[in-house]
């Protein structure tokens, strides 16, 4: 079986609970490249139906959280389709396993993950059909035959047949095998930006995101979590909260204590007013977690790349430089917070989740009730955000306990604190650097010692191993370093780390182009030139670098008080290179524009790309001006927005994206472009003041010593 | 408990509710309109926002008791028809990404609207950082307000 098949009208109902007829395709889109075992037997994730209409309708079991999934993805079957854009619909497919393959929407895998080849072919098997089949009627060949938005038209003749008329008999046809692939001069809606199709719901209230969700006879509830990490439940008192306006009952569930009542406010209330004890869980504040790490970073590391000989390079190297560098936790803090609904009844469960992992979501819920995974149907919610926070599944574990326990719908919604001081959150760090160059100027020798935990739902890791995502962004470099060391060390640390947009690149990018920079000003080297040496033999890195230069005017004159900064990054099979433009402003940093060139391979919505890197702009420069979560005592401090703080418009700078064609396949853009803009702040801030910043988030204070000095 | 007399987007709603109960929540869970989102709690991320007597108001501070008899617009009635210039510049700029925070912006800039026909940018810079957005739509939400200036 081949990526691209056909259904007849019992499965594809069975899977879709929609009616057939016409052509009916499967596919198989492989959720991560090194997901899938070679010998499973493929489950389809997407169906595309052209009815008798001639409509089409995709369904997609990706989840949108504001990335356009639901535009991009049905864009590649309808462009190879020739379809007409007008006359596509996108359905939110559920969570089934049984149904439908690997759904999880992570790591901005949904284009590039693998979809895009099986997304053309299923197109243009389609399309291939149609032709066949209208081929037939006029019993000619299929080559004096073309497509042209939802119609075949027979050359040299007015004839025409619509893909609805014909669709009944090329789903009598066989699935082309090796159906032709236009070539990228030939797409139409590929490379173009058609609205997309969530956004007039968006407009009006009308999207139904997980808080959304009304069952009939739910009850809203929250639930209190233990305050140490690890920690449970010890006694509770719930004479006051039953007291509550409002409050129907409260209930203890393994992962701590609900209170229910007849909205979500006065759930909220009964939850201020519980007396709970807890049992001690992680004890640590931010300041012994600091010097913990800097006691792992003199103890042995393990070494997880050596190119040439660091050491000898560096005590050869004409000049030699040393900087330490920290960032911090990071909470997710979705604009919607973690939210579930869960229906658990005597023959089976049903959960409406914001949710990026419909399957996890699935399996968790068949394993707190007994049931097998074909008895849990999770629906697919609108997310307020993602961001990696909603791959995981602890929300969903809360209110799927509960009713169970009450044997009724209830909706747990928690509140903003609850949601920040029980993240999973982006991994603290704390980096070192040596790093040498030659007489000429070139970077020659450099070592890094990462420390920073890996990501789990308990903050542990393995000793011995070399945590992938606490070095990626430095180890995965691509900069020609003859002389390279990276090694890593394990922190003991019980802060439960999660997926944070661009992950492990979201510190470690910041911590190594800042480094990188520091080398170039130390060679005396223009930082541009510097990092153009780096990538000489990267064409998609040099071109990208070129392009923000000259996009930015770096080098030029700037405004008295002003200065650019760069930093560049590649992920995902993206390259994304970034110059800020920067001031002070009453001693506070002023990001007024930020140029931003970047080459996402073969792009299918150039619109949707914008968007991502403006985006991505804005979380990285939110981070870097305001962002830490700290422990005291192993209590998170921050609790909302007012101690969190989120930029707003009146910060936001302008964004310039360039997006660079090249002819790489499709790469993803959600990620990122997250990690470049801090060191191209810090950076910039530098080349403005003198003054180095080597953690985050940034204090005004030493930008302002520095100036009064 | 107490009872009172709610007016949404013109049609009366009679709640039973703790009268502290906030107005986001009443909206929300009794009345079930639920283009109106939580967000804080505390006044910071403005996505609670409603009109209350034309007035935009962060409906998570407002108890019930001080909206009973007002008149409420939520973005369920911003237009009956999603034509609401603001709304048509939204679609037009493709403004929303996960759209979460989009109501209340929405809600937000049609006050400023109400008070600056034509605002300027530091107009929009004032009323809109009200308002949080998490995917980084501001640049486009500026655009937005310009062109509905321009077409109302």
């Amino acid at each position: 079986m081949g990526e691209v098949w056909k259904i007849d009208r019992r499965e594809f109902f069975r899977v879709t609970g929609t009616a057939g007829g016409g052509l009916m395709l499967a596919v198989y889109l492989p959720d991560r490249p090194w997901n899938p075992s070679p010998d499973a037997p493929l489950q389809p994730n997407v169906f595309v139906r052209i009815d008798e209409n001639g409509g089409v309708t995709v369904w997609v079991g990706k989840a949108d959280m504001g990335q356009g999934v639901r535009t991009s993805l049905p864009m590649i079957v309808a462009d190879e389709l020739d379809a007409d854009w007008s006359r596509v619909s996108v359905v939110q497919a559920d969570a089934d396993p049984h149904k439908y393959g690997p759904q999880i929407t992570v790591g901005s895998s949904s284009v590039r993950g693998g979809a895009w080849t099986p997304l053309r072919k299923a197109g243009a098997s389609a399309r291939e059909m149609l032709v066949a089949a209208a081929a037939a009627r006029w019993k000619v060949p299929a080559a004096s035959c073309r497509t042209e938005r939802g119609y075949v038209y027979r050359t040299g003749s007015k004839q025409r047949l619509g893909y609805g008329a014909l669709a009944d008999a090329a789903h009598e046809l066989t699935v082309p095998s090796d159906p032709r692939l236009k070539s990228p001069a030939d797409f139409r809606l590929i490379g173009t930006s058609p609205p997309q199709v969530d956004v007039h719901d968006k407009v009006c209230g009308r999207t139904k995101y997980g808080i959304d969700v009304r069952v009939p006879g739910m009850r809203f509830a929250t639930v209190v979590h233990p305050p140490e990490f690890g920690g449970s439940v010890k006694t509770v008192d719930a004479t006051r909260a039953r007291q509550v306006a409002g409050v129907r009952d409260v209930v203890q569930i393994p992962t701590g204590v609900a209170v229910v009542a007849d909205n979500t406010w006065a759930a909220f209330e009964g939850a201020k007013a519980l007396d709970v004890q807890w049992n001690p869980g992680f004890r640590m504040s931010s300041a012994g977690i600091s010097s913990h790490f800097r006691d792992v970073a003199r103890a042995a590391p393990v070494v997880g790349r050596s190119d040439g000989d660091a050491d000898a390079a560096l005590a050869k190297a004409a000049k030699r430089i040393e900087a330490t560098y920290e960032a911090p936790y990071l909470a997710h803090a979705t604009m919607e917070p973690m939210n579930c609904t869960a229906h658990v009844r005597a023959d089976g469960a049903e959960v409406w989740a914001p949710t990026q992992n419909p399957q996890g979501t699935q399996g968790t819920t068949a394993r707190i009730t007994g049931f097998r995974s074909d008895k849990v149907t999770v629906h697919v919610m609108h997310l307020g955000c993602g961001w990696g926070r909603r791959s995981r599944t602890d929300f969903v574990e809360d209110a799927v306990h509960l009713s169970k326990k009450l044997g009724q719908p209830v909706q747990v919604t928690w509140t903003r604190e609850e949601d920040m001081r029980h993240d999973q959150y982006r991994p603290a760090a704390l980096v070192s650097f040596a790093g040498g160059v030659d007489a000429a100027g070139r970077l020659v020798a450099l070592k890094a010692l990462v420390v920073s935990q890996p990501i789990s739902a308990n903050g542990k890791g393995r000793a011995g191993d070399v945590d992938r995502n606490a070095v990626d962004g430095i180890m995965t470099t691509r900069y020609a370093i003859p002389n390279f060391r990276v090694a890593y060390g394990l922190p003991d640390v019980g802060v439960p780390t999660g997926h944070w947009r661009s992950v492990g690149p979201s510190q470690n990018i910041f911590v190594f182009e800042s480094f990188i920079d520091e080398l170039a000003h130390a060679a005396g080297r223009d930082p541009v030139d510097f990092r153009h040496d780096l990538v000489a033999d990267q064409p998609r890195q040099r071109r990208v670098l070129e392009v923000v230069a000259k996009n930015s005017g770096w080098g030029k004159p700037l405004a008295g008080g002003h200065a650019h900064g760069i930093a560049m990054h590649e992920d995902k099979g993206t390259v994304v290179a970034q110059v800020a433009e920067v001031s002070l402003e009453h001693g506070k940093p002023r990001v007024h524009h930020v140029w931003c060139a970047v080459d996402a391979g073969q792009v299918i919505h150039p619109g949707i790309v914008h968007q991502q890197m403006a985006g991505a702009v804005a979380a990285g420069l939110t981070a870097a001006l305001y962002q830490e979560i700290t422990l005291d005592d192993g209590r998170v401090v921050q609790g909302n927005f007012d101690t969190y703080k989120m930029m707003r418009i009146d910060e936001m700078p302008l964004v310039d994206v360039d997006i660079v064609m090249s002819d790489a396949p499709p790469g993803g853009v959600g990620e990122p472009g997250v990690p470049p803009i801090a060191p191209a702040v810090t950076n910039a801030l530098f080349a403005l003041t003198g003054t180095r910043v080597r953690s985050l988030p940034l204090r005004p204070d030493i930008l302002r010593s520095t100036q009064q000095a | 408990m107490a009872s009172f007399t709610l007016r949404v987007n013109g049609v009366s709603h009679d709640v039973d509710v703790d009268p502290r109960t906030p107005l986001l929540w009443v909206i929300r869970d009794v009345v079930g309109l639920t283009g109106t989102k939580y967000g804080c709690g505390i006044s910071q991320c403005g996505a609670c926002t409603v009109h209350m007597n034309g007035q935009s108001v962060h409906s998570c501070q407002v108890p019930v008791s001080v909206a009973a008899n007002a008149h409420i617009t939520t973005i369920e009635g911003l237009s009956p028809d999603v034509t609401h210039p603001l709304q048509k510049a939204w679609i037009a700029e493709e403004v929303p990404q996960c759209g979460y925070c989009q109501s209340g912006m929405l809600m937000t800039a049609a006050a400023l609207l109400q008070a600056h026909p034509h605002p300027t940018d530091a107009d929009i810079d004032d009323v809109m950082s009200r308002n949080i957005c998490r995917c980084g739509t501001y640049d486009r939400i500026r655009r937005a307000i310009h062109r509905a200036a321009k077409e109302a």
